[in-house]
């Protein structure tokens, strides 16, 4: 089951430091488990960031990025109390959305 | 008479070359601060604390009552005040050990199981090293303080630092074969002087660690029991007095430091 | 009276003293606490835990023996070397980088003695930049200290059992301990000391 992301976006001027914390095991389908057998592949193909409802990033995945990714992308045009949401999807069609309120930055 | 002398003389020079600082140390500060903004220990620590909140067990009950020594349910601040000494138990007992005592006393389940298959793998991470790396972070930020106060403490410490300095298996190692000096390295991997207060931070600091290495979440535990590993020890058993003991000589060693929470390895 | 005074002032040094200072050896609480609390697992044996003669010793002068105790000692250990039957000691080098740079063996995740772990702790080769410094560099070993057969000698005894030279040197007994065999101690020398290998370039 799709484990919760860990979402921090602060506020510099207008543009929102995002920084996406996300649990997946990001299964290459080359590793053998401790009983010898392959994992088979299990990774987030794609993810995707909604600024109030607006998509304002997308992005492609490979089974190349490691387990428990860390994604940071900067969005332009955010101000504090704008909801930012970030979706993944993995190959076996597991989804997981969180989402955050933006604060103003320090 | 000369070779000697030149070779004396070489001697110095590959003395000095080893004592200039470590430039591959600094980068692993450095790059450990950087891996520490967004460390996947988080995720632990979220899974953690629903853990420590669910109704679990034989005895259907969660661990909300267990008592890691500042009152029954007191998280906070708990991790850094640890290994210390408990009447329930009669022994000192680190978080960890302390974590399954309250599992065992509070949700009835077995110390077999849990000692069973205690450390992580890249397939499964075991419940309590999730609870500690959430107990763990509810000391972020405090200092280092494990109680000396009871005799049995006291001598926790006593048996540890005995333990530490302890020369046996197969290849004639201590702890302090590797960990009683300044500045010295095993492969790149720099050793702490874990007999100073200001190196002993280096044993408590990072763990809990988020290894990269398999993506893995570990306790200090398992570091412990693969230090004895590698010294081609017998194996120590898990959460065991030996492990406390070890763990109240280290971690009184550093008291006073500020302990950042859990930590990212390579 | 003045007995019951100088007991309350030798009980109260007591105290103190036991507040000050550890009033005695925890190392045969250390050692029954240790052999209560651990367990043996795949070639990692209990009687790992027992001290030999070298380690006892070690153990209890602190890694700082007499002299006596230590001439002793290292003349046993000395006398205890399985050198060669052949007298060669120089193997193959290319082979004793391979050896030098295997961590594994003897634990109880081995199945027995494999490498020499020999990087963990030194410089060897000019082209391994992760070496380890809890030991000396043996960059250009034989270079520096000449290629003669009492060098070699050296070398091979010295890797066979560490402690017939230095007590209580941190260097293991792979020899002793069975952790290398002949052939893999003689391609270590070999690294050290061939002409031909990159230590000595």
């Amino acid at each position: 089951m799709a484990e919760p992301m860990k979402i921090r976006a602060t506020l510099q001027g207008d543009v929102a430091d995002v920084r996406v914390l996300m649990a997946h095991p990001m299964e290459t389908g080359l590793r053998k488990d401790s009983a010898g057998k392959l994992v088979p592949l299990h990774f987030i193909q794609s993810i995707t960031a909604q600024l109030n409802g607006k998509t304002v990033f997308a992005a492609d995945v490979s089974q190349a990025v490691s387990r428990n990714p860390v994604f940071a992308f900067k969005v332009k045009g955010a101000k504090a109390g704008d909801k930012l949401s970030v979706t993944w999807q993995d190959n076996k069609g597991d989804k997981r959305t969180d989402e955050v309120v933006i604060r103003a930055g320090s | 008479m000369k070779r000697a002398l030149v070779l004396g003389s070489l001697a110095v020079a590959w003395a000095a070359a080893a004592q200039t600082p470590d430039p591959t140390a600094a980068e692993f500060d450095k790059f450990r601060e950087i891996m520490e903004q967004d460390n996947p220990a988080e995720l632990f620590e979220v899974k953690g604390e629903e853990l420590w909140r669910a109704r679990r067990g034989p005895k259907n009950a969660s661990l909300e009552q267990c008592d890691l020594g500042l009152g029954p349910g007191v998280v906070k601040g708990a991790y850094a005040q640890m290994p210390r000494y408990f009447a329930d138990a009669d022994r000192v007992m680190d978080a960890e050990a302390r974590i399954v005592q309250c599992m065992i006393t509070l949700q009835g389940f077995k110390y077999a199981d849990l000692a069973k298959q205690p450390f992580s793998n890249a397939d499964r991470t075991p419940d309590p090293v999730s609870l500690i790396t959430y107990v763990a972070a509810q000391s972020r930020g405090m200092k280092v303080a494990a109680p000396q106060n009871h005799p049995k403490e006291r001598a926790a410490y006593e048996t540890g630092k005995a333990i530490f300095f302890y020369r046996a298996g197969a290849y004639d190692f201590s702890c302090a074969s590797c960990h009683s000096v300044d500045d010295k390295r095993i492969r790149t991997q720099p050793l702490p002087n874990f007999t100073k207060p200001n190196q002993a931070i280096g044993a408590v600091q990072g763990w809990p660690g988020y290894r990269m290495t398999g993506g893995v979440m570990h306790s200090v535990q398992w570091r412990i029991n693969d230090c004895f590993r590698q010294q081609r020890f017998p194996e120590p058993g898990y959460a065991s007095e030996t492990v406390s003991a070890l763990l109240a000589y280290l971690t009184v060693n550093a008291n006073g430091h500020v302990y950042r929470g859990p930590g990212i390895k390579r | 009276m003045r007995l019951a005074s100088a007991a309350v002032l030798a009980i109260a040094a007591a105290f103190l003293a036991s507040c000050a200072t550890p009033q005695r050896d925890y190392r045969p609480d250390a050692l029954a606490m240790m052999k209560r609390d651990f367990h043996g697992r795949g070639i990692a044996g209990m009687d790992r835990l027992n001290e030999d003669a070298v380690q006892a010793a070690c153990n209890k002068y602190q890694d700082n023996p007499p002299q006596e105790v230590a001439d002793k000692l290292q003349k046993e250990q000395l006398a205890a070397i399985k050198w060669p039957a052949d007298g060669k000691l120089l193997g193959d080098w290319k082979s004793g980088e391979r050896i030098a740079q295997d961590g594994r063996g003897m634990s109880w995740s081995d199945k027995g003695g494999v490498g020499g772990s020999c990087y963990n702790c030194h410089q060897i080769g000019p082209r391994e930049s992760s070496f380890g410094t809890i030991g000396p560099s043996l960059y250009q070993f034989a270079k520096l200290r000449g290629y003669g057969a009492d060098i070699q000698r050296y070398a091979y005894g010295k890797i066979y059992n560490a402690k017939a030279y230095n007590l209580c040197s941190q260097m293991p007994r792979m020899g002793h301990v069975d952790a290398l065999t002949e052939q893999q101690i003689r391609d270590l020398v070999a690294l050290l000391m061939d002409p031909a290998s990159p230590v000595n370039q």
